[in-house]
Protein backbone atom coordinates (compact mmCIF):
# COMPACT_ATOMS: atom_id res chain seq x y z
CA UNK A 1 0.00 0.00 0.00
CA UNK A 2 1.60 3.82 -1.52
CA UNK A 3 0.29 6.42 -0.04
CA UNK A 4 0.04 9.97 2.15
CA UNK A 5 1.63 9.17 5.74
CA UNK A 6 1.14 13.04 7.06
CA UNK A 7 -0.33 16.06 5.60
CA UNK A 8 -0.55 20.05 6.96
CA UNK A 9 -1.11 23.08 5.46
CA UNK A 10 -0.34 26.50 5.87
CA UNK A 11 -1.92 29.97 5.23
CA UNK A 12 -0.84 33.30 5.83
CA UNK A 13 -3.09 35.24 8.48
CA UNK A 14 -3.26 38.57 6.78
CA UNK A 15 -6.27 39.05 3.87
CA UNK A 16 -7.77 41.31 2.14
CA UNK A 17 -11.06 41.77 1.05
CA UNK A 18 -12.62 41.88 -2.66
CA UNK A 19 -13.94 44.73 -1.79
CA UNK A 20 -11.43 47.01 -1.10
CA UNK A 21 -9.18 46.02 -3.75
CA UNK A 22 -12.09 46.77 -6.62
CA UNK A 23 -12.65 50.07 -5.04
CA UNK A 24 -8.84 50.72 -5.42
CA UNK A 25 -9.65 50.54 -9.28
CA UNK A 26 -13.09 51.42 -9.74
CA UNK A 27 -14.34 47.80 -10.28
CA UNK A 28 -17.93 46.62 -9.16
CA UNK A 29 -17.24 44.27 -6.37
CA UNK A 30 -20.81 42.86 -5.89
CA UNK A 31 -20.06 41.60 -9.51
CA UNK A 32 -16.87 40.16 -8.30
CA UNK A 33 -18.34 38.41 -5.54
CA UNK A 34 -21.08 37.17 -7.95
CA UNK A 35 -19.28 36.41 -10.79
CA UNK A 36 -16.27 35.02 -9.49
CA UNK A 37 -17.43 33.75 -6.26
CA UNK A 38 -14.74 35.05 -4.29
CA UNK A 39 -14.75 37.43 -1.14
CA UNK A 40 -11.36 37.61 0.28
CA UNK A 41 -7.53 36.37 0.12
CA UNK A 42 -4.65 35.55 1.67
CA UNK A 43 -2.21 37.82 2.03
CA UNK A 44 1.54 36.87 2.70
CA UNK A 45 3.19 38.65 5.22
CA UNK A 46 6.23 40.65 4.43
CA UNK A 47 8.92 38.20 6.20
CA UNK A 48 6.63 35.41 4.29
CA UNK A 49 7.56 33.71 1.03
CA UNK A 50 7.03 30.05 -0.76
CA UNK A 51 9.93 28.78 1.38
CA UNK A 52 9.09 30.22 5.16
CA UNK A 53 5.10 28.87 4.02
CA UNK A 54 6.60 25.46 2.45
CA UNK A 55 8.10 24.89 5.99
CA UNK A 56 4.87 25.73 8.08
CA UNK A 57 3.19 23.38 6.03
CA UNK A 58 5.97 20.50 6.19
CA UNK A 59 5.77 21.25 10.02
CA UNK A 60 2.09 20.59 10.15
CA UNK A 61 2.73 17.36 8.08
CA UNK A 62 5.26 15.98 10.17
CA UNK A 63 3.29 16.19 13.44
CA UNK A 64 0.13 14.11 11.86
CA UNK A 65 3.19 11.53 10.08
CA UNK A 66 4.90 11.64 13.74
CA UNK A 67 7.92 10.17 12.04
CA UNK A 68 11.84 10.95 12.35
CA UNK A 69 12.44 13.71 9.35
CA UNK A 70 15.92 12.09 8.50
CA UNK A 71 14.13 8.89 6.85
CA UNK A 72 12.50 11.19 4.44
CA UNK A 73 14.79 10.85 1.17
CA UNK A 74 13.50 13.34 -1.58
CA UNK A 75 12.51 17.11 -0.92
CA UNK A 76 10.06 18.17 -3.59
CA UNK A 77 8.74 21.95 -3.62
CA UNK A 78 6.62 22.87 -6.68
CA UNK A 79 6.17 26.72 -6.86
CA UNK A 80 5.37 29.43 -9.76
CA UNK A 81 7.24 32.07 -6.92
CA UNK A 82 10.38 30.26 -5.86
CA UNK A 83 12.21 33.16 -4.62
CA UNK A 84 15.35 32.19 -6.00
CA UNK A 85 15.84 31.92 -9.55
CA UNK A 86 18.55 29.79 -9.36
CA UNK A 87 18.79 28.13 -5.73
CA UNK A 88 16.22 25.45 -5.17
CA UNK A 89 13.85 26.25 -2.14
CA UNK A 90 13.57 22.91 -1.26
CA UNK A 91 17.50 22.82 0.46
CA UNK A 92 16.38 25.67 2.62
CA UNK A 93 13.14 23.82 3.38
CA UNK A 94 15.30 20.42 4.27
CA UNK A 95 17.56 22.22 5.90
CA UNK A 96 14.56 23.69 8.27
CA UNK A 97 13.26 20.35 8.64
CA UNK A 98 16.36 18.66 9.90
CA UNK A 99 16.44 16.21 6.61
CA UNK A 100 19.68 17.32 5.12
CA UNK A 101 22.26 15.94 3.97
CA UNK A 102 20.86 11.98 3.16
CA UNK A 103 18.52 13.56 0.73
CA UNK A 104 17.08 14.19 -3.13
CA UNK A 105 16.53 17.57 -3.39
CA UNK A 106 14.25 19.30 -6.71
CA UNK A 107 12.23 22.16 -7.21
CA UNK A 108 9.14 21.82 -9.69
CA UNK A 109 7.70 24.23 -11.04
CA UNK A 110 4.41 23.78 -13.72
CA UNK A 111 2.24 27.46 -13.16
CA UNK A 112 -0.83 25.98 -10.75
CA UNK A 113 -0.11 22.47 -10.70
CA UNK A 114 3.67 22.43 -9.86
CA UNK A 115 2.68 21.04 -6.21
CA UNK A 116 0.69 17.78 -7.73
CA UNK A 117 3.89 17.16 -10.35
CA UNK A 118 5.70 17.14 -6.91
CA UNK A 119 3.38 14.46 -5.10
CA UNK A 120 3.36 12.62 -8.31
CA UNK A 121 7.09 11.81 -8.00
CA UNK A 122 7.26 11.36 -4.36
CA UNK A 123 4.68 8.85 -4.70
CA UNK A 124 6.27 6.97 -7.71
CA UNK A 125 9.31 7.03 -5.84
CA UNK A 126 7.85 5.46 -2.81
CA UNK A 127 5.89 2.61 -5.59
CA UNK A 128 9.47 2.10 -6.80
CA UNK A 129 10.95 1.04 -3.03
CA UNK A 130 13.65 3.99 -3.40
CA UNK A 131 13.32 5.14 -0.07
CA UNK A 132 11.18 5.33 2.82
CA UNK A 133 9.33 8.62 2.64
CA UNK A 134 9.17 11.40 0.39
CA UNK A 135 7.91 14.88 1.22
CA UNK A 136 5.68 16.69 -1.44
CA UNK A 137 5.05 20.20 -1.15
CA UNK A 138 3.00 22.73 -3.03
CA UNK A 139 3.34 26.40 -1.93
CA UNK A 140 2.96 29.82 -3.79
CA UNK A 141 2.98 33.85 -3.02
CA UNK A 142 0.94 34.30 -6.10
CA UNK A 143 1.53 38.04 -7.69
CA UNK A 144 -1.66 39.75 -10.18
CA UNK A 145 -0.45 42.66 -11.96
CA UNK A 146 -2.14 45.87 -10.08
CA UNK A 147 -5.95 46.45 -11.79
CA UNK A 148 -5.89 42.72 -13.71
CA UNK A 149 -9.04 40.53 -12.91
CA UNK A 150 -5.70 38.28 -11.23
CA UNK A 151 -5.46 40.42 -8.44
CA UNK A 152 -9.01 39.81 -6.88
CA UNK A 153 -7.42 35.86 -6.68
CA UNK A 154 -3.78 35.50 -6.36
CA UNK A 155 -2.75 34.36 -3.01
CA UNK A 156 -0.55 32.65 -0.86
CA UNK A 157 -0.35 29.67 1.20
CA UNK A 158 0.42 25.67 0.94
CA UNK A 159 0.08 22.27 1.45
CA UNK A 160 2.74 19.27 2.80
CA UNK A 161 2.13 15.41 1.50
CA UNK A 162 4.71 12.67 3.10
CA UNK A 163 4.30 9.34 1.34
CA UNK A 164 5.33 6.35 2.13
CA UNK A 165 4.32 2.57 2.64
CA UNK A 166 3.34 2.71 6.30
CA UNK A 167 1.49 4.54 8.64
CA UNK A 168 -0.76 5.92 5.89
CA UNK A 169 -3.91 7.76 6.33
CA UNK A 170 -5.06 7.73 2.52
CA UNK A 171 -4.12 5.47 0.09
CA UNK A 172 -3.29 6.32 -3.24
CA UNK A 173 -4.93 4.55 -5.74
CA UNK A 174 -4.46 5.64 -9.35
CA UNK A 175 -2.77 8.50 -11.29
CA UNK A 176 -3.86 10.13 -14.37
CA UNK A 177 -1.97 12.73 -16.24
CA UNK A 178 -3.33 15.18 -19.58
CA UNK A 179 -1.03 17.65 -20.50
CA UNK A 180 -0.62 20.05 -24.21
CA UNK A 181 1.05 22.77 -25.33
CA UNK A 182 -1.32 25.69 -24.43
CA UNK A 183 -0.43 29.34 -24.48
CA UNK A 184 -3.03 30.14 -22.06
CA UNK A 185 -0.97 31.85 -19.31
CA UNK A 186 2.93 33.13 -19.16
CA UNK A 187 5.07 34.73 -17.72
CA UNK A 188 8.71 35.18 -19.32
CA UNK A 189 11.86 35.28 -17.42
CA UNK A 190 12.38 39.00 -15.34
CA UNK A 191 8.92 39.67 -15.50
CA UNK A 192 7.26 40.18 -12.79
CA UNK A 193 3.73 39.74 -13.79
CA UNK A 194 2.59 37.07 -15.70
CA UNK A 195 0.34 37.54 -18.57
CA UNK A 196 -2.73 35.55 -19.65
CA UNK A 197 -4.07 34.86 -22.98
CA UNK A 198 -7.28 36.09 -22.53
CA UNK A 199 -9.90 34.07 -24.58
CA UNK A 200 -6.99 31.09 -24.64
CA UNK A 201 -7.83 30.81 -20.32
CA UNK A 202 -10.96 28.66 -19.96
CA UNK A 203 -12.63 27.14 -22.24
CA UNK A 204 -9.29 25.26 -23.87
CA UNK A 205 -7.12 25.50 -20.91
CA UNK A 206 -8.95 25.16 -17.50
CA UNK A 207 -11.79 22.97 -18.41
CA UNK A 208 -10.27 21.12 -21.52
CA UNK A 209 -7.57 19.62 -18.92
CA UNK A 210 -9.47 19.37 -16.03
CA UNK A 211 -12.04 16.98 -17.88
CA UNK A 212 -8.92 15.17 -20.30
CA UNK A 213 -7.91 14.45 -16.63
CA UNK A 214 -11.37 13.77 -14.74
CA UNK A 215 -12.49 11.61 -17.53
CA UNK A 216 -9.02 9.89 -17.92
CA UNK A 217 -8.94 8.92 -14.50
CA UNK A 218 -12.52 7.45 -14.03
CA UNK A 219 -11.82 5.24 -17.46
CA UNK A 220 -8.67 4.26 -16.24
CA UNK A 221 -9.94 3.05 -12.62
CA UNK A 222 -13.73 2.02 -13.87
CA UNK A 223 -14.89 4.23 -10.93
CA UNK A 224 -17.81 6.66 -11.32
CA UNK A 225 -18.14 10.06 -9.96
CA UNK A 226 -21.14 8.38 -7.24
CA UNK A 227 -18.34 6.28 -6.03
CA UNK A 228 -16.81 9.46 -4.78
CA UNK A 229 -17.13 11.32 -0.94
CA UNK A 230 -15.39 14.01 -2.10
CA UNK A 231 -14.00 15.56 -5.56
CA UNK A 232 -11.48 18.48 -5.32
CA UNK A 233 -10.60 20.80 -8.68
CA UNK A 234 -8.12 23.49 -8.75
CA UNK A 235 -9.28 26.41 -7.99
CA UNK A 236 -8.25 29.67 -10.06
CA UNK A 237 -11.71 31.06 -8.58
CA UNK A 238 -14.90 29.85 -6.96
CA UNK A 239 -16.92 29.74 -10.24
CA UNK A 240 -14.49 27.16 -12.45
CA UNK A 241 -14.53 24.18 -10.05
CA UNK A 242 -18.05 24.25 -9.37
CA UNK A 243 -18.66 24.43 -13.21
CA UNK A 244 -16.06 21.60 -13.94
CA UNK A 245 -17.38 19.49 -10.95
CA UNK A 246 -20.66 19.33 -12.36
CA UNK A 247 -19.89 18.57 -15.71
CA UNK A 248 -18.12 15.45 -14.71
CA UNK A 249 -21.18 14.38 -12.20
CA UNK A 250 -20.04 16.23 -9.30
CA UNK A 251 -22.66 18.04 -7.20
CA UNK A 252 -22.03 20.45 -4.81
CA UNK A 253 -22.08 18.55 -1.33
CA UNK A 254 -18.96 16.46 -2.95
CA UNK A 255 -17.05 19.27 -3.55
CA UNK A 256 -18.02 21.57 -0.27
CA UNK A 257 -15.31 20.92 1.72
CA UNK A 258 -12.05 21.44 -0.43
CA UNK A 259 -14.15 24.27 -1.96
CA UNK A 260 -12.06 27.05 0.02
CA UNK A 261 -11.10 29.51 -3.05
CA UNK A 262 -14.16 32.16 -1.42
CA UNK A 263 -12.17 32.77 1.53
CA UNK A 264 -8.46 31.65 0.67
CA UNK A 265 -8.00 33.04 -3.04
CA UNK A 266 -5.91 30.69 -5.72
CA UNK A 267 -2.92 29.40 -3.94
CA UNK A 268 -1.69 28.44 -7.08
CA UNK A 269 0.50 25.02 -6.59
CA UNK A 270 -1.26 25.53 -2.84
CA UNK A 271 -4.56 25.66 -4.08
CA UNK A 272 -5.80 21.92 -5.40
CA UNK A 273 -3.25 20.26 -2.65
CA UNK A 274 -4.98 22.76 0.55
CA UNK A 275 -8.44 21.72 -1.05
CA UNK A 276 -7.41 18.33 -0.40
CA UNK A 277 -6.07 19.02 2.83
CA UNK A 278 -9.07 20.55 4.00
CA UNK A 279 -10.85 17.49 2.86
CA UNK A 280 -8.52 15.28 4.58
CA UNK A 281 -9.44 17.30 7.38
CA UNK A 282 -12.89 15.83 7.63
CA UNK A 283 -12.78 12.74 5.55
CA UNK A 284 -14.23 9.74 7.22
CA UNK A 285 -12.18 6.15 7.36
CA UNK A 286 -12.88 3.92 4.16
CA UNK A 287 -14.37 7.20 2.03
CA UNK A 288 -12.85 8.12 -1.86
CA UNK A 289 -11.35 11.27 -2.61
CA UNK A 290 -10.59 12.26 -6.49
CA UNK A 291 -7.96 15.75 -6.58
CA UNK A 292 -7.62 16.93 -10.06
CA UNK A 293 -5.12 19.88 -10.31
CA UNK A 294 -4.44 22.06 -13.41
CA UNK A 295 -1.50 24.46 -14.26
CA UNK A 296 -1.57 26.79 -17.21
CA UNK A 297 0.76 25.67 -20.39
CA UNK A 298 -0.49 23.69 -20.07
CA UNK A 299 -1.98 20.34 -17.85
CA UNK A 300 -3.72 18.45 -15.15
CA UNK A 301 -2.90 15.91 -12.58
CA UNK A 302 -5.81 13.41 -11.53
CA UNK A 303 -5.35 11.20 -8.23
CA UNK A 304 -8.16 8.87 -6.22
CA UNK A 305 -7.02 8.53 -2.85
CA UNK A 306 -8.99 6.48 -0.34
CA UNK A 307 -9.17 7.34 3.13
CA UNK A 308 -7.90 4.49 5.70
CA UNK A 309 -8.42 4.50 9.89
CA UNK A 310 -5.29 6.42 11.05
CA UNK A 311 -6.95 9.82 9.81
CA UNK A 312 -8.87 9.95 13.25
CA UNK A 313 -5.81 9.66 14.70
CA UNK A 314 -3.57 12.16 12.76
CA UNK A 315 -6.14 14.76 12.08
CA UNK A 316 -6.10 17.06 15.69
CA UNK A 317 -2.06 17.03 15.74
CA UNK A 318 -2.04 19.88 13.85
CA UNK A 319 -4.14 22.56 13.03
CA UNK A 320 -6.90 22.23 10.30
CA UNK A 321 -7.54 24.42 7.42
CA UNK A 322 -10.98 25.59 8.11
CA UNK A 323 -9.98 27.19 10.96
CA UNK A 324 -6.65 28.94 9.30
CA UNK A 325 -8.77 30.13 7.24
CA UNK A 326 -11.77 31.91 9.68
CA UNK A 327 -9.19 32.32 13.02
CA UNK A 328 -7.03 35.11 13.41
CA UNK A 329 -7.51 36.61 10.49
CA UNK A 330 -5.80 40.29 10.15
CA UNK A 331 -6.80 42.55 7.30
CA UNK A 332 -5.39 44.85 5.22
CA UNK A 333 -6.44 48.18 3.39
CA UNK A 334 -5.05 48.17 -0.26
CA UNK A 335 -2.02 50.88 0.63
CA UNK A 336 -1.03 48.36 3.65
CA UNK A 337 -1.58 45.28 1.17
CA UNK A 338 1.02 47.12 -2.03
CA UNK A 339 3.47 47.82 0.44
CA UNK A 340 3.41 43.93 1.54
CA UNK A 341 3.57 42.91 -1.63
CA UNK A 342 6.29 45.16 -2.89
CA UNK A 343 4.08 47.10 -5.31
CA UNK A 344 5.33 50.36 -3.74
CA UNK A 345 8.56 51.57 -5.29
CA UNK A 346 10.82 52.44 -2.69
CA UNK A 347 14.38 53.72 -2.94
CA UNK A 348 17.48 51.56 -2.25
CA UNK B 1 28.18 38.62 0.32
CA UNK B 2 26.89 35.16 2.72
CA UNK B 3 28.17 35.69 5.84
CA UNK B 4 30.05 32.13 7.28
CA UNK B 5 28.41 33.37 10.49
CA UNK B 6 24.95 32.75 9.12
CA UNK B 7 26.11 29.46 7.51
CA UNK B 8 27.16 28.25 10.80
CA UNK B 9 24.37 29.31 13.18
CA UNK B 10 21.56 27.46 10.84
CA UNK B 11 20.80 24.79 13.33
CA UNK B 12 20.32 27.40 15.99
CA UNK B 13 18.17 30.14 13.66
CA UNK B 14 16.44 27.18 11.73
CA UNK B 15 15.73 24.67 14.28
CA UNK B 16 15.64 26.05 17.29
CA UNK B 17 19.24 23.50 18.51
CA UNK B 18 19.99 24.38 21.70
CA UNK B 19 22.82 22.47 24.11
CA UNK B 20 21.81 20.97 27.45
CA UNK B 21 24.57 20.53 30.06
CA UNK B 22 25.38 17.07 31.18
CA UNK B 23 26.56 17.63 34.11
CA UNK B 24 23.76 20.90 35.79
CA UNK B 25 21.14 20.30 33.39
CA UNK B 26 21.05 23.82 32.14
CA UNK B 27 19.74 24.37 28.30
CA UNK B 28 22.07 26.73 26.68
CA UNK B 29 20.68 29.10 23.83
CA UNK B 30 22.02 29.86 21.28
CA UNK B 31 24.48 26.15 22.18
CA UNK B 32 27.39 27.53 23.90
CA UNK B 33 31.09 26.10 24.67
CA UNK B 34 31.20 26.17 28.12
CA UNK B 35 28.18 26.30 30.75
CA UNK B 36 28.16 28.50 33.51
CA UNK B 37 29.08 25.22 35.84
CA UNK B 38 32.55 25.23 33.97
CA UNK B 39 30.89 22.04 32.41
CA UNK B 40 31.71 21.41 28.17
CA UNK B 41 29.62 18.42 27.61
CA UNK B 42 26.32 19.32 26.27
CA UNK B 43 23.66 17.11 24.08
CA UNK B 44 21.20 18.16 21.72
CA UNK B 45 18.45 19.70 22.91
CA UNK B 46 15.12 21.61 21.00
CA UNK B 47 13.41 24.08 22.47
CA UNK B 48 9.64 23.62 22.13
CA UNK B 49 7.79 24.51 19.78
CA UNK B 50 5.60 26.26 22.22
CA UNK B 51 6.08 28.98 24.69
CA UNK B 52 5.23 31.93 26.85
CA UNK B 53 6.20 35.75 26.66
CA UNK B 54 7.67 36.69 29.86
CA UNK B 55 8.64 40.39 28.78
CA UNK B 56 8.85 42.64 25.20
CA UNK B 57 9.10 45.85 23.78
CA UNK B 58 8.21 47.69 21.05
CA UNK B 59 10.43 49.19 18.01
CA UNK B 60 9.52 52.19 16.73
CA UNK B 61 12.82 53.65 15.06
CA UNK B 62 14.31 50.56 13.36
CA UNK B 63 18.09 49.94 11.60
CA UNK B 64 17.53 49.73 8.04
CA UNK B 65 16.60 46.31 7.17
CA UNK B 66 13.27 46.82 9.31
CA UNK B 67 11.95 49.99 8.87
CA UNK B 68 8.88 48.84 6.76
CA UNK B 69 7.73 46.90 9.63
CA UNK B 70 7.74 49.51 12.52
CA UNK B 71 5.94 49.63 14.81
CA UNK B 72 7.27 45.73 15.54
CA UNK B 73 7.53 43.88 19.32
CA UNK B 74 10.36 41.81 20.67
CA UNK B 75 10.25 39.69 23.12
CA UNK B 76 12.20 37.13 25.60
CA UNK B 77 9.73 33.85 25.23
CA UNK B 78 10.19 30.92 27.50
CA UNK B 79 9.69 27.79 25.62
CA UNK B 80 7.41 25.13 27.38
CA UNK B 81 10.62 23.30 28.23
CA UNK B 82 12.17 26.21 30.06
CA UNK B 83 14.39 27.92 27.49
CA UNK B 84 14.25 31.69 26.94
CA UNK B 85 14.46 32.90 23.42
CA UNK B 86 14.49 36.39 22.18
CA UNK B 87 12.55 36.99 19.04
CA UNK B 88 10.15 39.06 16.97
CA UNK B 89 6.43 38.62 17.62
CA UNK B 90 4.98 38.92 14.07
CA UNK B 91 1.48 38.60 12.84
CA UNK B 92 -0.36 40.74 15.50
CA UNK B 93 -0.15 44.87 16.33
CA UNK B 94 1.59 45.84 19.34
CA UNK B 95 -1.25 46.53 21.93
CA UNK B 96 -2.27 42.60 21.19
CA UNK B 97 0.98 41.17 22.95
CA UNK B 98 0.61 40.51 26.65
CA UNK B 99 3.14 39.11 29.37
CA UNK B 100 1.73 35.47 29.78
CA UNK B 101 0.46 35.20 26.40
CA UNK B 102 0.69 32.03 24.53
CA UNK B 103 3.33 32.29 21.08
CA UNK B 104 4.50 29.57 19.11
CA UNK B 105 7.78 29.53 17.16
CA UNK B 106 7.40 30.19 13.06
CA UNK B 107 10.11 29.89 10.36
CA UNK B 108 10.74 33.34 8.72
CA UNK B 109 12.58 35.63 6.58
CA UNK B 110 15.14 37.63 8.85
CA UNK B 111 16.74 39.74 6.37
CA UNK B 112 17.81 39.69 2.67
CA UNK B 113 21.02 41.04 1.62
CA UNK B 114 19.84 44.11 -1.02
CA UNK B 115 18.39 42.85 -3.77
CA UNK B 116 20.58 40.42 -5.25
CA UNK B 117 22.01 38.60 -2.19
CA UNK B 118 21.18 35.66 -0.24
CA UNK B 119 17.61 35.49 1.81
CA UNK B 120 18.46 34.96 5.46
CA UNK B 121 15.98 32.85 7.44
CA UNK B 122 14.89 32.21 10.89
CA UNK B 123 12.87 32.08 13.65
CA UNK B 124 10.30 34.44 15.17
CA UNK B 125 7.42 33.57 17.11
CA UNK B 126 3.36 34.26 16.79
CA UNK B 127 0.72 34.64 19.20
CA UNK B 128 -1.99 31.41 19.47
ZN1 LIG C 1 26.23 23.04 33.45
Amino acid sequence: MVGIVGYGSYLPRFRIKVDEIAKQWGRDADAVRRGLLLKEKTVPAQDEDTITISVEAARNALRRADINPVDIGAVYVGSESHPYAVKPSGTVVAEALGIVPEVHIADYEFACKAGTEAMFVAYSLIKADQMKYALAIGADTSQGAPGDALEFSASAGGSAFIFGKEKIVAELLHTYSYTTDTPDFWRREGAFYPLHGGRFTGQPAYFKHILGAGQGILKKSGLKASDFTYAIFHMPNGKFPLTVGKKLGFNKEQLEPGWIVPLMGNTYSGSSPTGFSATLDVAKPGEMILLVSFGSGAGSDAFVFKVTERIDEVRDKAEKVRDMLETNRIYLDYGQYAKFRGKIIMND
Amino acid sequence: MPSPRYHREMPQRYRLEAGKCNTCGHVAFPPRMVCNCGCRDFKDERVSDFGKILTFTTIRVAPKDFETQVPYSVAIVESDNGVRVTTQVVDCRPEDIKIGKKVKFVFRKMYTEGHTGIICYGYKAVLV
